[in-house]
């Protein structure tokens, strides 16, 4: 039997599933977010001489980077569907997830900015990733700003949506002309290392993995209580939130 | 009946907006001295070292370039807005991303071409040499127009709203960073005697970008701004 997924972009029933996941996916955000940061801290050897401890900030640094494009990504595609289907629900989504994508991009600058002052000896550098970090951060806050400077939800939702559809096209112009300012050279030069996935040690990259899984868990629970509180204010006048209200008192 | 073409709707259109800006010059001319009076800011601030100036010039040309043609976007559809002419335009069987289409154009016309014509001069308060300036004005006529296009959708989604001037500058102003970076990358590059083909190539390639997409966003921000 077909599942029919449209019943489900009805806030009315959407909404009993998001009340009651919440909980699950906040144990599991701080159940992983303790065993991660227990991995990371105890069991990864210290890959730097002299006992230096501050490569540990990559376990906080890498998954809030991930997380923070990956939040931005959805965030353009659920508005792109609220845009093509016309759904509530889905522009509630992006409008919820907006603020955790801004806090992890802000996160990801913050500790950032701990690596630079230790490794590189600078808070800041206008190195290619910080900078594209910088302006992700500045498109999350552009999104929340036009949507609440416009009154009307109907005409906030869809205006704010075609901005992160337009800011989706442009982050890879974006990402690539902050890279390679100088298209002549060949080389793009920065500071920040490259991906090295691949050649770190197995334990490192499992405490890693747990903790952008206790990110995942974190940004589900934190953007499904701002969509149950947003799916409660714009349902007010209607008939299963006034049940609701009615079952409770 | 017949439908006008194309050609025809978007002379009408230009021939209007134009007539419109020449009776009310100042605004014009408000631009263009804004540009004027931040690039000449500048060297009272940071010093008149010559040599850093010459450093720094293609920077801050295209940054106050940027925010010349950004102050300027409230404009392109307020004053249509506020008279009603808007909603005509949006219920004409013409298509709207046309009608849009040359509003962009006349109001890079207006506001971005005088940008344009003025570099040369700014660019000698600034000891730019000859050839530099001949970068600096060409790749101002290939970025401007990109800065009209991109921002017009910004001026059309912040249509109406309070404090809409400050609020189009945080939607927009972090998408002109590709302009901006090879724009003033293209300067840099001729000052130090560098190929600049390939900023060039790069700048036309985010105009062709701009002229195909930025169109049908703009009209498509104005019926949700308008409905």
């Amino acid at each position: 039997m077909a599942i029919n997924w449209f019943k489900y972009s009805s806030p009315a029933s959407f909404y009993p599933i998001v009340d009651k996941s919440i909980p699950w996916f906040m144990g599991a955000a701080i159940v992983l977010a303790i065993a991660g940061l227990y991995l990371s801290f105890f069991t990864t050897p210290d890959v730097l001489q002299d006992q230096k401890q501050y490569y540990r900030i990559i376990f906080i640094h890498v998954p809030a980077a991930w997380m923070s494009m990956w939040l931005y990504i959805i965030m353009a595609i659920w508005a792109v569907i609220g845009l093509v289907f016309n759904t509530r629900l889905s522009f509630m989504m992006a409008t919820a997830l907006a603020p955790t994508g801004a806090l992890f991009t802000f996160l990801a600058l913050w500790t950032g900015s701990f690596w630079g002052k230790t490794s590189w000896g600078t808070w800041w550098d206008w190195d290619p990733r910080l900078t594209f970090e910088l302006i992700l951060l500045f498109l999350f806050i552009g999104y929340m700003a036009l949507h609440t400077a416009i009154d009307d939800p109907r005409r906030a939702d869809r205006a704010a949506a075609l901005l992160a559809l337009v800011g989706v096209f442009c982050v890879p112009i974006i990402y690539y002309s902050v890279q390679c300012p100088d298209p002549n050279s060949l080389n793009c030069r920065a500071l920040h290392q490259t991906s090295s996935l691949r050649s770190i040690e197995s334990s490192i990259l499992t405490s890693m993995m747990v903790m952008t899984l206790a990110y995942w868990m974190y940004s589900f629970a934190a953007v499904f209580m701002r969509l149950r509180s947003i799916m409660l204010e714009r349902e007010k006048g209607s008939d299963w939130v006034k049940e609701m209200i009615g079952r409770i008192s | 009946m017949n439908s006008p073409g194309i050609l025809a709707i978007l002379r009408c259109m230009l021939t209007r907006d134009l007539i419109l800006a020449i009776r009310r010059l100042s605004d014009v001319l408000t631009t263009l001295f804004f540009f004027v009076i931040v690039v000449s800011l500048f060297p009272l601030g940071v010093g008149t070292d010559m040599e850093m100036l010459r450093a720094i010039a293609p920077g801050i040309v295209w940054v106050a370039a940027l925010l010349a043609s950004m102050l300027a976007l409230g404009r392109l559809f307020s004053e249509d807005f506020a008279d009603g002419t808007l909603e005509q335009l949006i219920l004409t069987p013409q298509p709207l991303s046309v009608l849009v289409f040359s509003k962009i154009i006349a109001h890079w016309l207006v506001t971005g071409l005088p940008l344009v014509l003025i570099a040369p001069l700014i660019g000698l308060q600034y000891d730019l040499p000859a050839g530099a300036l001949w970068t600096l004005v060409l790749s101002l006529l290939v970025g401007t127009p990109v800065l009209s296009l991109i921002g017009a959708i910004g001026a059309a989604l912040t249509l109406g709203l309070r404090g809409g001037g400050v609020l189009i500058s945080l939607l927009i102003l972090p998408l002109y960073v590709p302009v901006l970076v090879y724009g003033a990358g293209v300067v840099d590059a001729g000052i130090s005697g560098l190929n600049t083909q390939s900023h060039f190539l790069l700048l036309s390639a985010f105009l062709v970008i701009a002229l195909v997409l930025s169109p049908p966003a703009t009209a498509a921000a104005l019926r949700i701004s308008i409905e």
